[in-house]
C-alpha cells in the first residue's frame, strides 16, 4: 500500500489494490477494489468495491481498524474512568456521548442535576454539535475537490472548539459532565464571547451558501446522489441527520426529551429528498437551529448551583471554599468508590451524528457489570452496503462524506 | 435522593409513566403466551420483554407488526454463575406515538452452545449487530445470510472477547513485544 500523499478527491491507481475476478455467470467482468484501510479522508477503514466497468456491483464495508474495546475495558474500570473512555472513540462531538453515559448512571443513582448544569450541559453540547457537523461538511468538500469548504469548514469550527475551551477548560475531550452536574460554571465573558461567534456564524452561513451549498459543481455531483428512501432509512435504523434527510421526523431531543431541550426553542428540519445534497442541507439548517438552542439557553439560564447538593455536602472545607469562590468542582473520595445499586439504566442522546444509545448494568460493585454503547456511525454503516450499489465509483467519495462516517466512532 | 422538582415537570413524568404502563398491558395482551415477562422500567422509560429462545422470533414478529421497526442494539450480556447468555436486543420504533419508547427483548441462552434464530429477516437493521454479537460471545444466529467477523482483526486469536471468563492478555510495564523474532 502507498502513502496515501496524492491528491484526497482522486482515488488514485496506487491507493487501491486491484485484483481482476474474471467473468460472472451473467457476463460482468468483475474487479475487486480495496479503498483503504489507510483512508485518505477522516479515519480508517476499508471499503471493498466490486465494479463492473465504473458501477458499483457490490459494497463490503470493513470496519474494526479502529476497535479500541470500550466495552470491556469499561467492565475493569471504576464509573469515573469510562467518562474520559467515551469521549475517545467520538472525538468529535463528546458532549453529547458523556451526557448519554452520564444519564444512564444517573438514573441507576437516581439523582437528577440542578437546572443550571443542564443548560451548561445542553450549551456545550450544541457547540460541539456545530464544531461536528463543520468538521463533516469539510471532510465531504475535500472529497468532492472543493477544498475551500475544506479550509472554512475547519477554520469556522476553530471558533466554537476555543468557546468550549473557555466554558470547559479542553479544546476537545472536556470530560465535563459529572455524576450529578458539570465541573465549572461559565466564566463571566462567555456569553458575550458566544454571542460573537454565533453572529459571525450567520454571516457566514450565507456564505456558505454561496460558495458550496448553490454552487452548480457540488449540486452535480451531490443531487440524486445515493438516494435513500424512507422506507429502507427505517428499515436499515439509519439514525441522525440521514435519517431526517430522508424524511423520517425523528430527533431524541425531541422524541424523548433530556436536560434541558424540552424547555428550549428549535425545529427540527427534515428533507424529503434523501439524496447527498438533502444530507448536507439538513446538516446546515440543523447549525441554524443549534444557533438558537445557544441563544435561547443562555437567556433562559437559571442561577444556582451547578452540583446536586447531595455531593456538594460532601466536599471537605477546601473543596467548599474552592467551590464558593471560583465555582468550580473538585471531587469528592465518593466518586472513587462509586457504587449505584444493583440495576439496569437505559439512555439514549441525540449526537452529532445521530442517535446514541447507553444501557449499564450494574451488580452493586464499582465496575459496571455490563456497559453497551451504540453510537449513529455505528448504526449507519450499513448503508454502504446497500446504498452505493448500482452508483458510479467517482461518486463513492461523495456518498461517504455525505453520510458524514467517522471510522473511530463506529468501531468505539 | 432526588432534587426539588419543577410541579408541572414531575406531573409530565407522572404522566408518561402512566402511557408506559398502558403500553406495557396493551404489549403483554398482544404477546399472550409468548413472553414470560413484560415489564415496564418507568425510570429508564423502557420496557423489558423476556421471551423464551423458541418464541424469539414470534415475539419479534409481533412486535414489527405494532410498529417497533428498528434495531437499536443488540447484545449479549454474560453470566457464568448462572450459566446463561441473555440475548438483549433494544427495539425503537419511527413511527408517531412510539419514538419515546424502547422495548427490550431478553431471551436467555444456554452458555455452552448458545443459538438463536436471526432477526434479520424481520429487522434489517440488525444485521451488522449480530455479526458483533457473534463475535464477541458466541452467539450462533441460525439463518443469518453473511456471519462472520466485523471489528475483530483476521488474526485474532482466542474465544468470545466479550465473555467474562475471556483473559486479557497483558504485559508487565516496559515489556516490549518483539515481532521480529
Amino acid at each position: 500500500m502507498a502513502a496515501s500523499s496524492l491528491a484526497i478527491e482522486e482515488i488514485s491507481k496506487e491507493l487501491i489494490q486491484t485484483r481482476d475476478l474474471g467473468v460472472t455467470e451473467e457476463g460482468e467482468r468483475l474487479v475487486e477494489l480495496q479503498i483503504g484501510p489507510t483512508h485518505p479522508g477522516s479515519g480508517h477503514m476499508r471499503i471493498r468495491v466490486w465494479v463492473d466497468g465504473d458501477i458499483i456491483v457490490r459494497c463490503d464495508p470493513d470496519i474494526g481498524f479502529v476497535f479500541r474495546t470500550i466495552e470491556k475495558l469499561s467492565e475493569n474500570r471504576i464509573y469515573m474512568k469510562t467518562i474520559p473512555l467515551v469521549e475517545r472513540p467520538s472525538l468529535l462531538d463528546t458532549t453529547p456521548m458523556t451526557i448519554g453515559y452520564i444519564n444512564a448512571l444517573e438514573k441507576l443513582m437516581g439523582i437528577e442535576p440542578p437546572p443550571r448544569a443542564k443548560y451548561l450541559r445542553t450549551i456545550l453540547a450544541e457547540l460541539t454539535r456545530i464544531a461536528s457537523h463543520l468538521y463533516g461538511i469539510g471532510i465531504l468538500a475535500i472529497f468532492l475537490g472543493h477544498s475551500t469548504g475544506f479550509m472554512w469548514g475547519f477554520g469556522d469550527r476553530e471558533l466554537f472548539v476555543e468557546l468550549a475551551n473557555q466554558l470547559s477548560g479542553a479544546r476537545i475531550t472536556y470530560a465535563y459532565v459529572v455524576p450529578g452536574g458539570v465541573r465549572r460554571d461559565m466564566p463571566q465573558s462567555f456569553p458575550d464571547n458566544v454571542e460573537k461567534a454565533l453572529r459571525y456564524m450567520e454571516r457566514r452561513l450565507k456564505d456558505w451558501y454561496k460558495i458550496f451549498l448553490n454552487n452548480p459543481v457540488i449540486e452535480d455531483r451531490l443531487r440524486e446522489v445515493g438516494v435513500l428512501r424512507k422506507n429502507d432509512a427505517v428499515k436499515l435504523g439509519v439514525t441522525g441527520p440521514n435519517l431526517r434527510a430522508s424524511g423520517v421526523d425523528f430527533d431524541v431531543r425531541v422524541a424523548d426529551p433530556y436536560e434541558a431541550y424540552d424547555e428550549l426553542d428549535f425545529m427540527v428540519p427534515v428533507a424529503e429528498e434523501g439524496d447527498a445534497y438533502a444530507r448536507t442541507l439538513v446538516r446546515f439548517e440543523e447549525i441554524k437551529q443549534s444557533i438558537n438552542i445557544i441563544r435561547d439557553a443562555l437567556k433562559k439560564m437559571p442561577s444556582g448551583d451547578i452540583i446536586h447538593p447531595q455531593i456538594a455536602r460532601m466536599f471537605n472545607p477546601l473543596m467548599k471554599k474552592i467551590y464558593e469562590e471560583t465555582r468550580r468542582v473538585k471531587f469528592p473520595g465518593i466518586f472513587a468508590s462509586l457504587k449505584p445499586p444493583k440495576g439496569e439504566a437505559t439512555a439514549r442522546v441525540e449526537a452529532g451524528r445521530g442517535e446514541a444509545l447507553f444501557h449499564i448494568v450494574s451488580d452493586g460493585s464499582p465496575r459496571p457489570y455490563r456497559f453497551r454503547w451504540t453510537t449513529p456511525s455505528y448504526r449507519n454503516v450499513i448503508l454502504f452496503k446497500y446504498l452505493v450499489t448500482g452508483h458510479r465509483l467517482a461518486d463513492l467519495p461523495a456518498i461517504y462524506g455525505s453520510l458524514d462516517y467517522f471510522p473511530p466512532e463506529a468501531d468505539r | 435522593m432526588a432534587s426539588p422538582q419543577h410541579p408541572q415537570a414531575s406531573q409530565q413524568r407522572l404522566a408518561l409513566g402512566k402511557a408506559l404502563e398502558e403500553l406495557a398491558t396493551k404489549l403483554s395482551e398482544h404477546l399472550k403466551g409468548v413472553a414470560a415477562k413484560v415489564e415496564a422500567d418507568k425510570r429508564s422509560m423502557v420496557i423489558n420483554i423476556e421471551v423464551d429462545r423458541s418464541r424469539i422470533l414470534e415475539a419479534a414478529k409481533i412486535l414489527n407488526n405494532l410498529g417497533f421497526d428498528h434495531v437499536k442494539s443488540l447484545t449479549g450480556v454474560d453470566h457464568p454463575d448462572k450459566g446463561v447468555i441473555e440475548l438483549m436486543v433494544h427495539i425503537g420504533s419511527y413511527s408517531r406515538g412510539l419514538k419515546r419508547i424502547v422495548v427490550i427483548l431478553r431471551s436467555k441462552l444456554d452458555r455452552k452452545d448458545p443459538r438463536a434464530p436471526t432477526l434479520t429477516q424481520i429487522w434489517p437493521s440488525s444485521e451488522f449487530q449480530e455479526r458483533e454479537a457473534w463475535e464477541m460471545f458466541g452467539i450462533v444466529f441460525e439463518g443469518h445470510p453473511d456471519l462472520r467477523r466485523l471489528l475483530l482483526p483476521e488474526e485474532f486469536e482466542g474465544l468470545w472477547p466479550g465473555r467474562k471468563d475471556f483473559e486479557i492478555p497483558t504485559r508487565k510495564a516496559g515489556e516490549v513485544e518483539e515481532p521480529w523474532k
